[in-house]
């Protein structure tokens, strides 16, 4: 495919903060940001007042120009955010910034994600109360309210079209678990899972028990986008942005889940413009971190990019198959937003990254090839596609 | 736990512990014809003439042939669960003593297979089977400021 961006840009910095349960930070959410993007530019070795661009996602409420300004920083060349909710947009969010620094619009993006929930407010809570208009007025006076209660549904849809079972979602709990008790930087490091312990769990909302669902969490993150020339000449190894972007099925925003295609990730359109743009087939992946809300999107997420077939779910995902060490499929390597942090999912590209860098707490054996799909059942979804070689 | 019957609701009864959250039609005027029907227990919803096909929910334009002439029809108020859940814990004070309840996602195959979400009526213990057949029971609220009606689903 000529003229995409496929290799022309690469992350070149990671770095994040302490992660917190929810209101653990005692830092203000800003200052938290302040920390990561320092910390990133310091990873990739450039003076963090050479960056002139910010991307980020899901209404983050730290602006560019605010750190433009507490920063010193000479220019601002480029300030995007991907439209959404949750954490779909994480993924395209980095993938914006390679598409400003492809296009010589900027040179070096932060791309980076700022949250203290315990001082701002919660997913997992009612929001929304009083007179509503709109969408929410078809849903939340019901019961409906929260993203868990939201997207439940749809997986039970999902699992009885397919007949998917039970211990599919809890193969992707347990995976997030197994690897977190390798990753000091895990929240839930030193707190592991088991079937019994996942299947005696409350249920929050029937099909997700209480381990199906992401945490809630203070922390910030970050990484640095620069283009794949400059990348080749700085102190760590390039990680190849290979692909990367935005997409949503046909009428997915139908108000009251009116959605013509129901039980889906809504992974179906961009999962193939991603391996497209990456010339990469599903099967070339080495290692995947697939946004955990909640187990089921994750399901779906796999199947949807083509990793696992949908009639071999019930056999395929298990524990085994998502381990680092001789799994299939290695799966959210550093226990992801379930058992990491539920960094909106920034915590998935900092780890794919740094699997391609031979970094990870729960190393692949030489990834070439490092996936990521954002939020799942949201609209737009994001994914990307990071290589260690272009 | 919530577990009003269709004759509870008739009695003027509700579902869940009221108000959680109050419907009211939008400003901009897109949904009135729905929150007028509700009111005289009739389900109405948007249908292009030049499409021949139902919309739902609502929009100032159909998607299918990009017609700015949306109009309305009135359609049966019955139809199949399409999918489900039970939630049992409460993400509101006010749902506190309400779990467990139900949320059902209704099908209406006659309507181009259009969906509402309400609330299923009755034991919300007992088991639910994706492609049981439900009809409307509206749960009217008109001393609440302002009035409103939901549209809850009751077993055939």
């Amino acid at each position: 495919m000529a003229g995409t961006m496929r290799g022309t840009t690469a992350i070149v910095g990671l770095a994040e903060t302490t992660y917190y349960k929810r209101g653990g930070a005692e830092d203000a959410e800003f200052k938290l940001g302040l920390m990561a993007v320092r910390a990133a530019a310091e990873d990739a070795g450039i003076d963090v007042r050479d960056i002139d661009g910010f991307c980020s996602y899901s209404n983050d409420r730290n602006d560019p120009t605010r750190f433009h300004t507490a920063l010193g920083l000479h220019d601002l060349k480029w300030a995007s955010m991907v439209w959404g909710g949750g954490g779909g947009g994480c993924a395209g969010a980095v993938a914006m910034a390679a598409a400003a620094v492809h296009a010589g619009i900027a040179t070096n993006v932060v791309v980076f994600r700022a949250l203290a929930q315990g001082q701002f407010g919660r997913f997992g809570a009612a929001s929304q109360t009083g007179a509503l208009q709109g969408a929410a007025a078809y849903t939340q006076p019901y019961g409906q309210m929260s993203p868990a209660q939201s997207y439940a549904m749809k997986v039970t849809r999902f699992m009885h079209d397919h007949g998917v079972e039970q211990s599919a979602l809890r193969a992707v709990s347990l995976a997030s678990y197994y690897h977190a008790q390798r990753n000091p930087r895990a929240v839930m490091y030193g707190r592991p899972l088991d079937e019994e312990k996942y299947d005696s769990s409350r249920w929050i909302v029937e099909p997700f028990h209480l381990y199906d669902c992401c945490q809630e969490n203070d922390g910030a993150a970050a990484v640095i986008v620069t283009t794949a020339e400059r990348a080749r000449d700085m102190k760590n190894k390039p990680v190849y942005i290979l692909a990367g972007g935005q997409g949503s099925q046909h009428r997915q925003s139908a108000w009251a889940h009116n959605a013509p295609d129901y039980g889906t990730s809504n992974f179906k359109n961009n999962a193939k413009s991603m391996f497209d743009m990456a010339q990469v087939k599903p099967e070339e992946v080495d290692v995947a971190q697939v946004y955990e809300n909640f187990t089921g999107g994750v399901v779906m997420s796999i199947i949807e990019h083509g990793l696992i077939p949908v009639e071999r779910a019930n056999e395929e995902f298990t524990l085994d198959n998502f381990r680092f060490d001789g799994g299939k499929l290695p799966l959210n390597t550093s226990g992801g937003n379930l058992a990491e942090c539920y960094m909106h999912g920034f915590e998935l590209i900092t780890e794919a990254a740094r699997q391609i860098r031979g970094e990870s707490t729960a190393q692949v054996d030489s990834p070439e090839i490092s996936l990521v799909a954002g939020g799942p059942m949201v609209e737009p979804t994001s994914n990307l596609l990071l290589g260690a070689q272009v | 736990m919530a577990n009003a019957s269709r004759a509870d609701i008739e009695a003027g009864g509700s579902y869940l512990p009221t108000p959680v959250a109050t419907p009211v039609a939008m400003a901009d005027g897109l949904d009135t014809p729905h929150y007028e029907g509700k009111e005289r227990d009739e389900l109405w919803v948007q249908y292009c003439a030049e499409c021949s096909e139902h919309q739902w929910g609502p929009e100032w334009i159909c998607h299918g042939c990009h017609s700015y002439d949306v109009g309305w029809r009135q359609v049966a108020p019955e139809g199949k669960i399409f999918s489900w859940e039970r939630i049992w814990h409460p993400v509101h004070p006010d749902l506190a003593e309400a779990v467990p309840y139900v949320v059902v996602l209704i099908e209406l195959p006659h309507a181009d297979d259009i969906r509402m979400v309400g609330n299923l009526l009755g034991d919300p213990e007992e088991e639910i089977v994706i492609g049981t057949e439900v009809e409307a029971v509206f749960e009217h609220h008109p001393d609440h400021d302002p009035p409103y009606t939901l549209v809850q689903w009751s077993r055939k």
